[in-house]
């Protein structure tokens, strides 16, 4: 027997069982799709969060003032005293680790912007130069806070694109003064958009020199240093070093918390691809189901044609025959239904993107891959067991039943 | 051409068991005409089935052509069903889901035979039994003595030396029965060995060479004396 003949043969016996056939592509694309959809949401979760900490740069050390102990009272309050300070000085200090390529110290208060009539609430950064390579800020005009010593305070700021729109309406902000509490700073550059990373709205943030920050709120400790090392792999040296010379500067009191960027990025990332297995773990229950209803109308279909098989011993089909046919029908099912699976699976994400377009929904290929591959296995698997016990019977047996 | 020898055929029903073929000796040379008969349930059915290559003995020999076929492998029966024996059955059974052009060509599809040649052979043969305006109807727009045709013209497709014919005017009116058994008869003629399962004595008294079929065995095996 010919193969272009057993594939015709298929189809037409696929098309004559019509209902047969659609319950069958529809249970198995349900799986498919299912699998695809909902991993696709796990994986669009995870590439979310990593895009986040990414925009910040993965060869990165955060540094801030105390120790994160689990024992609920700051270790300094038993002797009586309270954490030291993370200094300007500190930061610069840091710069001696030859891992270290760029700090930026970082102060962060809430103060009242005005300007003329129109005033509101922000927040604000006070930081140096670094801070934009290190945080890779785009800026939509002038420029950023220029080089300098960080430990000189100077009037000048730069703004978020929506205090930008909100204080100076159309007006060109570039040189004009701004008040920020109780002083006034002048405006040196906008900050372009790139919406919310890890909880600040650049948007609305103004951002002033480090030492400045310092004076208006009053508050000689940091708030963060931001550390880039040279590159990913000199993370966890660069970590160690900073230890050591912080360690060093504060008379041997390890007072600090030196955390690596990838170190919470490895948690999330572990977190949400747990998720995502989870989940696509409950996906492939249904495909299971999808498996065992294949199983039971193929099931049907064989003891359905029973006689067709004894017909076809009879006009001389061998058994191997008997059982190619039955293979060929399974397996254009099942590559049908994973096609329509996928189909319906790519029309969710696109579905889900439309929706939230800042969620990069995205099926693993993993997932798309064992869906596919279930449902053949499970479609062609289940069908080939019955067709096996049809093909055996004698051709008198299987032609005396209806 | 068809010699078996101490053909037995057992079946279990319950804890007992029933002897449907008991020690069946028949030799049949080509070309011959041969009508089994016999009450229900007398084992004829179960005879062709064996000289089918349909069922399988439980004891004894089969030769066909020379060639011992009860122990061929099932690869090897299908040839053998495939190129030596042609079918006709009681209730026609066509693939209802096929044209009538379509049932005609699946043993040739089977064989391998290419799509063109099959279609020029299937639709000379439905010529020869008179359906060429019936090709493309499916079995179930066809009336009873059409689809017996059908059946036939695909048991004939591969031009086999054996005809079996298991009550083959059982499902049909007086005239297509008489059709049908006149078109057997032709292809007899033509040199086919024709054995047909009956029990409607008008038909089985037309074959030269008549078995009668009691409890398993052949009870008479006469000729038909010539008028």
């Amino acid at each position: 027997m010919k193969p272009a003949d057993m594939l015709r043969f298929s189809i037409r016996s696929l098309t004559g069982f019509r209902v047969r056939s659609i319950l069958m592509i529809l249970a198995m694309s349900i799986g498919v799709g299912a699998v695809v959809v909902l991993t696709a949401l796990g994986e669009g979760a995870r590439r979310y969060v990593v895009n986040q900490f990414s925009s910040l740069g993965t060869n990165l050390i955060i540094v801030f003032p105390g120790r994160t102990e689990t024992g609920g009272n700051l270790p300094g309050m038993m002797v009586g005293r309270s954490p030291r300070d993370l200094t300007l000085e500190d930061a610069v200090a840091v710069l001696r680790s030859r891992h270290v390529t760029r700090i930026a110290p970082l102060n962060i208060g809430s103060a009242h912007l005005s300007r003329g009539r129109l005033s509101r609430e922000a927040p604000v950064l006070g930081t140096t130069h670094e801070f934009r390579d290190i945080r890779r800020l785009e800026m939509s005009q002038g420029r950023f806070l220029p080089p300098a010593d960080p430990t000189q305070a100077q009037s000048i700021c730069v703004i978020g694109q929506t205090l930008s729109r909100e204080l100076f309406g159309d007006q060109v902000p570039i040189g004009e003064w701004l008040r920020i509490g109780d002083r006034r700073f002048r405006v040196i550059g906008v900050l372009g958009s790139k919406g919310r990373s890890l909880g600040f709205d650049t948007d609305e943030l103004a951002i002033i020199p480090v030492a400045s920050a310092q004076q208006l709120f009053n508050q000689p400790s940091l708030f963060r240093i931001l550390i880039e090392t040279r590159h990913r792999e000199s993370l966890l040296a660069a970590q160690d070093e900073v230890r050591r010379i912080l360690k060093e500067r504060h008379e041997g009191d390890e007072d600090v918390t030196v955390v690596t960027q990838d170190a919470v990025l490895a948690t999330f990332d572990r977190i949400l691809r747990t998720l995502t297995l989870a989940v696509g773990g409950i996906a492939a229950i249904s495909l299971g189901v999808a498996g065992i209803l294949t199983m039971n109308v193929m099931l049907v279909a064989v003891s359905q044609r029973t006689s067709e098989i004894g017909l076809l011993k009879a006009l001389g089909a061998s058994g191997q025959q008997i059982r190619n046919l039955f293979f060929a029908e399974a397996a254009l099912l099942s590559a049908m239904g994973a096609i329509v699976g996928l189909i319906i699976g790519a029309a969710g994400i696109l579905l889900i993107r439309q929706i939230y377009p800042a969620f990069p929904a995205a099926a693993p290929a993993w997932a798309v891959v064992a869906a596919v591959v279930t449902a053949a296995l499970t479609g062609v698997g289940f069908s080939l067991m019955p067709a096996r016990r049809a093909a055996k019977l004698d051709p008198v047996v299987s032609l005396a039943k209806r | 051409m068809i010699s078996l020898t101490g053909i037995e055929r057992t079946f279990r029903v319950g804890d007992q068991t029933v002897h449907a073929l008991a020690d069946v000796n028949l030799e049949i040379g080509a070309g011959e005409y041969v009508s089994i008969m016999g009450p229900s349930g007398s084992g004829k059915s179960t005879l062709l089935n064996i000289v089918g290559l349909l069922d399988q003995p439980s004891a004894g020999t089969y030769e066909l052509d020379g060639r011992d076929v009860t122990s061929l492998s099932d690869e090897e029966k299908a040839h053998v069903r495939r190129d030596k024996i042609g079918f006709v059955f009681q209730s026609f059974h066509l693939v209802p889901r096929l044209t009538a052009l379509e049932n005609v060509s699946v043993p040739m599809m089977l064989a391998g035979i290419g799509a063109n040649e099959r279609r020029q052979r299937a639709a000379a043969s439905l010529e020869d039994y008179g359906l060429a305006e019936r090709m493309d109807h499916r079995p179930d727009q066809l009336s009873g003595g059409q689809r017996q045709r059908v059946a036939m013209a695909r048991a004939t497709i591969m031009r086999p030396p054996v005809l079996l014919a298991d009550e083959p005017t059982g499902n049909l009116d007086r005239a297509s029965g008489h059709e049908v058994v006149s078109l057997l008869e032709q292809l007899n003629g033509s040199g086919v060995t024709l054995i047909v399962v009956t029990h409607d004595p008008d038909l089985g008294q037309r074959a030269q060479r008549q078995l009668h079929m009691v409890d398993g065995k052949i009870d008479t095996d006469g000729i038909r004396q010539t008028s």
